[in-house]
Order: structure tokens, then sequence, then C-alpha cells
């Protein structure tokens, strides 16, 4: 396992507060996101657990476009990765923060 | 018989003589099997071992296998697919140390190895097509063994459904003077139909078990992921609808296999049915099922079968080609041969593409080979009849330029990271460096760039045809080759600029919303499902089951 946590610049969620009760899981077999409520609200903070060891440049890269693309400003993401790929991981995200985006 | 024009039919009524005290009628018994092949063949002899796809002469193999060296020996194997051990051990043993084949999967690290220490000659590594029409040039067998279902006392086979190779192979033997061997799996009084005529066959052999046919073809639903289903979803609106795509064929894997299966759900919804994917060159898919059920499907003609399909293709008559009798003819000379000039796409999925768009499944330290692949995934220059697909095609790729011919689409659908992160997309192919490591006069390269059309990921579609240089070219790859190296090393001013053409285009610019990408979309979401979409039909492989 490889554990590292990233803060990253995100326009703030103006569900930031609920995101945790709205959000809570989204997972799938090889990849599990947990959404909660975060620090700043102009951050990301996003903790990855994966299975997969020297990537951790691929992963910024994903996860900075991602939190770019949506409001996760003030949003705490755990990340838990058994093997999923890069494209899993931001279909995921986009669909965890596209439904918080939905519900603002 | 004494004129030095007529040798081989000579040579061929002397090994006939010495198989003769072998022989009852046409028939050899399975015990005495090595000694018969030691009379018939000749040291240095060209020796076709049927290896197909599917169907295997198993039983031949092995026997081939146990003969003596001191008997047999310096034999040129030819043969399409090296799939079991016993296709490696007659070199290892000796017997064999010449090989010109396709295919070699499941062998193909032994095989490495026995180049690597010399101990194998590589003639070359055909296409299909290209290996059968070499077996009526200067690759002819003096010896064919080969696989049938079933023969009668007269020596005439039937190959059941999967009748494969055959044909191009006892074509090429028997007319050339060469000894035609079957194994079957039963004697009949009367056979269901006669496929190859007792006057172009030698002898049989009832082997002690079935010969081997592996399930290759039959992709678990269950296993389908919502990114290949997103990058059905692209083909399916990106390239199928858009180019009204009616005659092709599917690569081998899950990215076509859910493409099969969105076919009555998402392009259904999208208007599709009697628009794309009439026609197809395809084996018997079971992830076919749903949509030739839905009524998108007007005929399929096939390589091979599929294990499990026989009654469900015989129930489906006015879909598969079917003999008199009811069951399946598959041909795979005639199918390449309708894949290569009678398709209007083919698409499939590969290990690395490199930065002008070359595609290889080669990996280091195996010799794996090509399959049919190259030969479906090549325009055809020879071909002239035109299709809407085809012209439009080839209007694309001509620019401004005048088209005078069209072009077949040739797509590779990839997601740009493989399991354990292996990266689709390269700088450099593995290729190269097989090339080096075996001593081959050039990379193994399944499907060449200047062949490709479109590549389809999970980011996007490029279209390589409406590039007009190379550095555009590999813009668009790096454009759609999303987190890999090769796709962070874009030029992203010119990847937008490729994007505002139409040269890429993003799930966003077809219409296509992301969240819509889940499973429930696919027709069937298990093997069960499949069984129930075929009315009970279709009965899947054991190790399929698992209800």
């Amino acid at each position: 396992m490889e554990r590292f946590t990233l803060s990253l610049p995100s326009v703030p969620c103006t569900r930031a507060d609920a995101a945790a009760a709205l959000c809570g899981v989204v997972s799938s077999g090889n990849l599990e996101i947990l959404v909660g409520r975060g620090g700043a609200a102009d951050r990301c903070d996003i903790e990855v657990n994966t299975s997969a060891h020297g990537f951790r440049d691929t992963w910024e890269a994903v996860l900075t476009d991602a939190v770019a693309r949506h409001a996760a400003g003030g949003l705490a993401l755990a990340i838990n990765d058994a093997g999923a790929t890069p494209a899993v991981v931001s279909l995921r995200l986009d669909q965890a923060l596209e439904a918080l985006e939905d519900r603002a | 018989m004494g004129a030095p024009w007529n040798q081989r039919a000579a040579r061929r009524a002397r090994r006939l003589e010495r198989l003769a005290p072998l022989t009852r009628g046409r028939e050899i018994a399975a015990a005495d099997m090595v000694a018969a092949l030691e009379a018939a063949i000749e040291p240095g002899d060209r020796v076709c071992l049927e290896g197909n796809n599917q169907k295997q002469a198993d039983f031949l193999a092995e026997s081939l296998a146990d003969c003596s060296p001191e008997r047999l020996h310096d034999l040129h194997m030819v043969q399409s697919v090296l799939a079991l051990p016993s296709h490696i051990d007659v070199f290892e043993r000796g017997i064999a140390n010449r090989l010109d084949f396709s295919f070699s999967g499941p062998q193909a690290n032994r095989l490495a190895r026995l180049v690597q220490e010399r101990r194998i000659a590589i003639g070359a590594i055909h296409t299909y097509l290209e290996l059968f029409g070499r077996y009526f040039v200067d690759l002819t067998p003096d010896v064919c063994l080969i696989a049938a279902q079933a023969a009668d006392a007269d020596g005439n086979l039937y190959l059941g459904p999967n009748t494969e190779d055959t044909p191009a192979i006892v074509e090429a033997t028997a007319f050339r003077h060469g000894i035609v061997v079957a194994q079957v799996n039963e004697k009949l009084a009367r056979l269901p139909r006669v496929d190859i005529p007792a006057d172009w066959t030698d002898a049989f052999v009832v082997a002690p078990r079935p010969n081997y046919i592996e399930p290759l073809f039959t992709r678990d639903p269950s296993l389908i992921t919502e990114i290949q289903v997103l990058m059905a979803m692209m083909a399916i609106k990106g390239i199928y609808a858009e180019y009204g795509v009616q005659r092709l064929n599917h690569g081998i894997g899950f990215d076509t296999a859910a493409i099969e299966l969105l076919l009555p759900t998402y392009a259904e919804s999208l208007g599709l049915r009697g628009r794309i994917c009439k026609h197809w060159a395809l084996n018997p898919h079971p992830t076919l099922i749903p949509a030739i059920e839905a009524g998108f499907v007007e005929s399929v003609h096939s390589f091979g079968s599929e294990v499990g399909m026989e009654n469900y293709v015989a129930a489906r008559s006015d879909v598969f080609f079917t003999g008199r009798d009811g069951s399946m003819r598959s041909n795979r000379a005639f199918c390449q041969t309708a894949g290569l000039y009678a398709c209007d796409m083919f698409i499939g999925s590969t290990l690395q593409i490199d930065l002008a768009g070359n595609s290889s499944t080669a990996t280091l330290g195996r010799i794996a080979g090509f399959g049919g692949a190259p030969n479906m995934g090549s325009d055809a220059r020879g071909r002239r009849h035109a299709s809407p697909a085809w012209l439009r095609a080839g209007r694309e790729r001509a620019g401004d330029g005048i088209a005078t011919r069209g072009q077949k689409l040739v797509v590779q659908t990839v997601e740009t990271f493989r399991e354990h992160m292996a990266p689709a997309f390269v700088e450099r192919l593995d290729a190269w460096q097989l090339m080096e490591d075996m001593g081959m006069d050039l990379p193994p390269i399944m499907i060449h760039g200047d062949d490709v059309t479109h590549i389809v990921t999970e980011e996007g579609i490029a279209n390589l045809l409406l590039c007009r240089s190379a550095a555009e070219r590999e813009q668009a790859i790096r454009g759609v080759a999303g987190y890999t190296p090769v796709g962070r090393a874009r030029d992203a001013r010119m990847v937008e600029n490729l994007r505002d053409r139409g040269v890429i285009r993003r799930p966003d610019d077809i219409g296509i919303d992301k969240r819509d990408a889940t499973r429930d979309l696919l027709a069937a979401r298990s093997i069960k499902d499949l069984v129930r979409a075929s009315g009970g039909l279709y009965d899947p492989p054991r190790r399929f089951r698992n209800w």
C-alpha cells in the first residue's frame, strides 16, 4: 500500500457542510471514494490509499484535473484504491462531485 | 510413372504402400498411429499439423511428438496456431526444426525460448490468409494431419460446426500429391453431410477422445466494466452511427463485447436498428445473442464456431451459414476474405499503440504472432466496390484532394491504462525490442498506423483520417492517451485546436453524459442472461457457469 495526502485548489462547494450526509460513499469493486467535510473553503483535501506503488504523480494529475472540473472546495475525499485505473478514478470522481453539484 | 514429371505422385504411392499394412480400409487403429506417421512422413517433409484458433488435431499432434527422432527429423511445420504443449514438444524432441505459422498465444513463451536457443528456425509469422496463400505457392504440405468430427468407412469427412482451416489445408495437400490423415471423434455409417470428399483423404483414425476445442470467443458480461460501457457508447454514437457501418468484424475482447451488448439498448435508443451492424464476419459470439434476438443482425459468416453455440446457431439458420443437415458451416479462409474485402469496419483492442498509431500485442519474451487481426485490420487496396461508410472514410482521408478510393474503417479501442497500470500508449513499442532479441526482419506490428483510422479511449475518439501531418497525428494520439506519460506530454494548445476541428472528440462533444455509462445499459449482465436471451439454446461451457 502507498498512502499520501494532497490539498488541491478548487472552487468552493456550496454544500460542503452537508457533503458527508449527502454523498457518503461511491464504490465499485476496485475503488472506494468517501466524501466528507474538509478544511479551507477553496481547497479540496484528499487522502489516497492505493495498492499500486510509484504512481503518485499520475494520481496528482488525475486528481488536480478532477477537482478543477468541479466545485470541490471545502470537501475532504478519502480514496481507497485496489487497482483501479485512472479512467475509473476519473469517472467515479465525476459521478461523486457532479451528484453534489446537482443538489446544490 | 517413370516420367520425370510425376515424381510427386510416385512418391505419394510409395508412402501409401508403406502405410498400407497399418490400415484397414482407410482406418488406422489409434494404437498404430505413431507407426503410421513414421511410415507416411519422411525426414525433411513439410508437415501441416491442424492447429486452429479453436479446433485442434491434438491426438495427431501428440502422436507426432511421440515419433522417433531417428526416424523423423528436420521436419518443417506449417500451421496456423501453436496452441498445445505437443505443438512445441515436436520441436523440443528434435523431430522438427523449422516453422511457418500465424499465432502461438498459449505457447508464446516456450516458442521464444526455443528461438533464442536456436533450436527452431522461424520462416515467418503470417496472417491466416497469408499462410493459406502460401500453402498454394511455396509452402504446400507434403503431409497434413487434420481434425474432423466424423468419418465414414470410405473416408468421407464431416467437419461439424468448426470447419475452420480444414478445407484450405486439405485442398493444398491433396491436389499436390500429399498425404491427408484425419483424426475423427467418431466413425459413422452415414455422415450428416460430406465436407471433405473421400478421394481427397488417405486415412483416418478414431481418436481416443474428442478433439480439443477452445471456447476462445466467450466473454462473460459480468466482467465488463463501466469504462468499457462508456467507450462502447462513444464508438456506437461517434463512429458506427456517423459512418452508417453496416458490415463489420469485431475483435475478441471485452471492449467489443460491450458494444455487442449495447446494440439492443443504447443503439436502439438512438434509432440505429437497421442502420448499423447488419452483416458480420464474426465467430458466433455469445454476446451477440441479444442483438440477434432484437433484430439488429441479418447475417453472420464465421471463421469457426464457438463451444456451446451449436444449437443456437442451428436454430437461427436465417442468420448463420448452415448445411442441409442443419448444423453450422464455418470457413476461416472465406471469412478472412470477407473481413478483408466485404467489411467496412474492423474494431478491436490491442496492448500497445505508439505515436504513429502502430499497434502491437507483442510483449517481451513471447512470440505470440498475429492470427487474423492484421488482415481484418487493414485497408484492402484491391477493393473496388463502394459503400457509404467506405466512401466517407476515403473522402475524409483525401481532404481537399480528390478521393479515387474509399477506406476501410480500422478502429482501435483501448483504455489508456491496462491492468497493473501498464500504459496502452507508448513512445516505442516492445515489438522493436522483441525484433532485436529474436533476430526478426521486422518488428511484429499487429496493425500499422497508416491503416488505423480511429482510436477510441475513455478520454475520446481520435480520427486519424483528418490529420494532415505526422505532427498532427502524434498530437491526436496524445490527445486521447489520458494520464499515460504519452498523454501527459501532449501539446495542450494543439490538442484543443484538433478538438475544434473535430479530429479529437470528447464524450461531451458527441453528446454523451459519462454518468450514463453504467452496466445497466448492457443487454445481458451475466452468462445466465445470455442463456435466457437465447431461449435456452445457448449451452455455455462448464467453466462459464456459476449457477
